[in-house]
């Protein structure tokens, strides 16, 4: 039998119910990635480009084409709500790097040997991802605003649309962490996370809708949830805009997603530093 | 139950038995690929043994993880501070997963700053620090929550000896004032004879031999240096440790300290 100190006196710490300490550990690990991501913004700003081009160019040229049947909205105002939902995607699915650079330096290792839940260091991430999520969503408003589409501003609806990002950068952040807890190296997470992020955007309603895909398609776009987030958005965020699930379904199923993967996460999170 | 850890056909840490009293400073050497970091893993809890296992302060680290995590502080090899963060920032990280509260923190943060020599750079980003800062604010995280055991992979691996010498004052101090156990693996047969009450030299997974540093050498005759007791040990397979991952890794610590 291996012993270590054998003779000390226990130290009898009253320790609060595991929940409270949940939200303490998570608030801990989101505040100290807030602190770093406001102390150097340019990652915000270098995360707008996309979106700005795919409303101003992508968008701008495709309401010339009138060959997508948008309902009774314009093709822009059908596609903000889809580009939103692409730069939630393309800015939580790179979030896993971080985890690996943090793995290399040894934090991941100092987190673990921490007596924090392994469900608050993931979900602490998650919240994390979120905040830059909520940021780019201001940015599309701002952007949508200037480019004349029709938005729906009201206070529920605006708050409906900043939960749904939120929730669904919970959702692409534990997807991109799960995959970063597997692969453990840079280079493949690269590679991976560039493989995944098309078929995911076009796999969903982003850009055209649901009825036009081939069948198979539909299929995928199904078990997608960006599928799911874009839904929600499109009824939440513009005039005349409309769900094809209740906003009820759509919320449900990306709650269920995110605690989903948040759960497998955590179980795979330790598996970083093995 | 000896601590057992198998990767594959590799058996890195096979059957080892050690007890480390309380209040000591013990060392674990040994060649690249001993198996030191694997061990250090299992007692902190971050790799789960193969089989066997083990006591730290009392708490079994296969039964019950948590109590375990809760009792000790751990550095890892690599400069695991937050470079993006103060040094203020990192140690109320700690102290928060650590669970201890608003007031505590408070008093702790500015003693454990003092104690380490860091006051006046508490406030500044943790990229600008020396590598011997660094250090001493890792062991400053490590130390916050006042652990039983402090376990220390290569604490002074790349800093220059100034640097070094603050580190070691540091430890001793830490056995002194606080009576905290400290283990920590080593290359470095100064470090090992100068910090260490006891050592435990391992080879291929196993415990070539324990004992004190002073009997260790007495054993080989007069004159003999540590150095005389690594190889006399570990012998003639020197070369043949250390994986690419091992090197590759102590040499990002010592280019980030460069």
């Amino acid at each position: 039998m291996t012993s270590v100190a054998r003779a000390v006196p226990p130290t009898a710490l009253a320790d609060p119910p595991a929940v409270v300490r949940f939200f303490k550990e998570t608030a801990a690990i989101a505040q100290v990635e807030l602190r770093k991501l406001f102390r150097d913004p340019t990652e915000l700003f270098s995360r707008a480009v996309q979106p700005v081009l795919w409303l101003v160019i992508f968008g701008q040229v495709f309401s010339k084409v009138r060959g997508i049947p948008t309902g009774n909205v314009t093709y822009l105002a059908f596609m903000t709500p889809g580009i939103l939902a692409q730069s939630v995607l393309f800015t939580a699915i790179f979030y896993g790097i971080a985890v690996i650079w943090e793995r290399d330096l040894g934090i991941v290792h100092k987190l673990l040997a921490s007596p924090a839940q392994r469900t608050s260091l993931v979900v602490g991430k998650a919240c994390s991802a979120a905040a830059r999520a909520l940021v780019q969503a201001v940015i599309i408003y701002l952007i949508a605003l200037a480019m004349h589409v029709d938005l729906r501003l009201n206070l529920l609806a605006v708050f409906g649309v900043l939960f749904s990002v939120a929730l669904g950068a919970g959702i692409f952040s534990m997807f991109s962490l799960a995959i970063a807890c597997i692969v453990k190296s840079r280079e493949r997470f690269m590679g991976i996370g560039q493989v995944l992020t098309m078929p995911l955007f076009f796999a969903s309603s982003a850009i055209y809708p649901l009825a036009i895909m081939p069948g198979w398609l539909k299929v995928v776009a199904r078990v997608n949830p960006l599928t799911y987030l874009v839904d929600a958005l499109r009824g939440l965020m513009i005039n005349g805009g409309e769900s094809i699930h209740s906003l009820p379904v759509d919320l449900g199923v990306m709650a269920v997603a995110f605690l989903a993967l948040a759960t497998i996460t955590a179980k795979l999170y330790p598996t970083l530093v093995q | 139950m000896a601590l057992t850890r198998v990767f594959g056909d590799l058996t890195a840490v096979d059957h080892i038995d050690l007890s480390i009293p309380y209040g000591e400073i013990f060392g674990l050497l040994g060649p690249n690929g001993a198996g030191k970091s694997t061990t250090i893993k299992m007692l902190t809890t971050l790799l789960e043994p193969s089989s066997g296992t083990a006591l730290i302060a009392g708490n079994d680290i296969v039964k019950t993880p948590s109590a375990v995590r809760r009792r000790i502080g751990y550095v890892p090899q690599m400069l695991s501070a937050d470079g993006a963060l103060t040094g203020r920032e990192n140690l109320e990280l700690s102290g928060k997963l650590y669970g201890m509260n608003r007031a505590d923190r408070k008093s702790r943060i500015a003693e454990t700053l003092e104690f380490m020599g860091l006051t006046a750079w508490g406030n500044k980003l943790v990229r600008t620090y020396s590598g011997g800062m660094i250090r001493r604010l890792e062991l400053a995280q490590a130390m916050l929550h006042r652990p039983a055991v402090l376990f220390l992979d290569e604490p002074t691996i790349g800093l220059d000896p100034i640097a070094r010498r603050a580190v070691w004052d540091r430890l001793q101090d830490l056995q002194h004032d606080f009576g905290m156990t400290v283990l920590i693996t080593t290359h470095d047969m100064d470090e090992a004879d100068v910090l260490c009450g006891r050592l435990a030299l391992m080879h291929l997974g196993k415990i070539a031999v324990t004992g004190q540093p002073s009997e260790l050498k007495a054993a080989l005759g007069p004159g003999a240096t540590l150095d005389d007791v690594f190889v006399h040990h570990a012998g003639a397979s020197i070369q043949e440790g250390g994986n690419y991952r091992d090197v590759r890794r102590t040499r990002s610590t010592a280019n980030r300290l460069g």
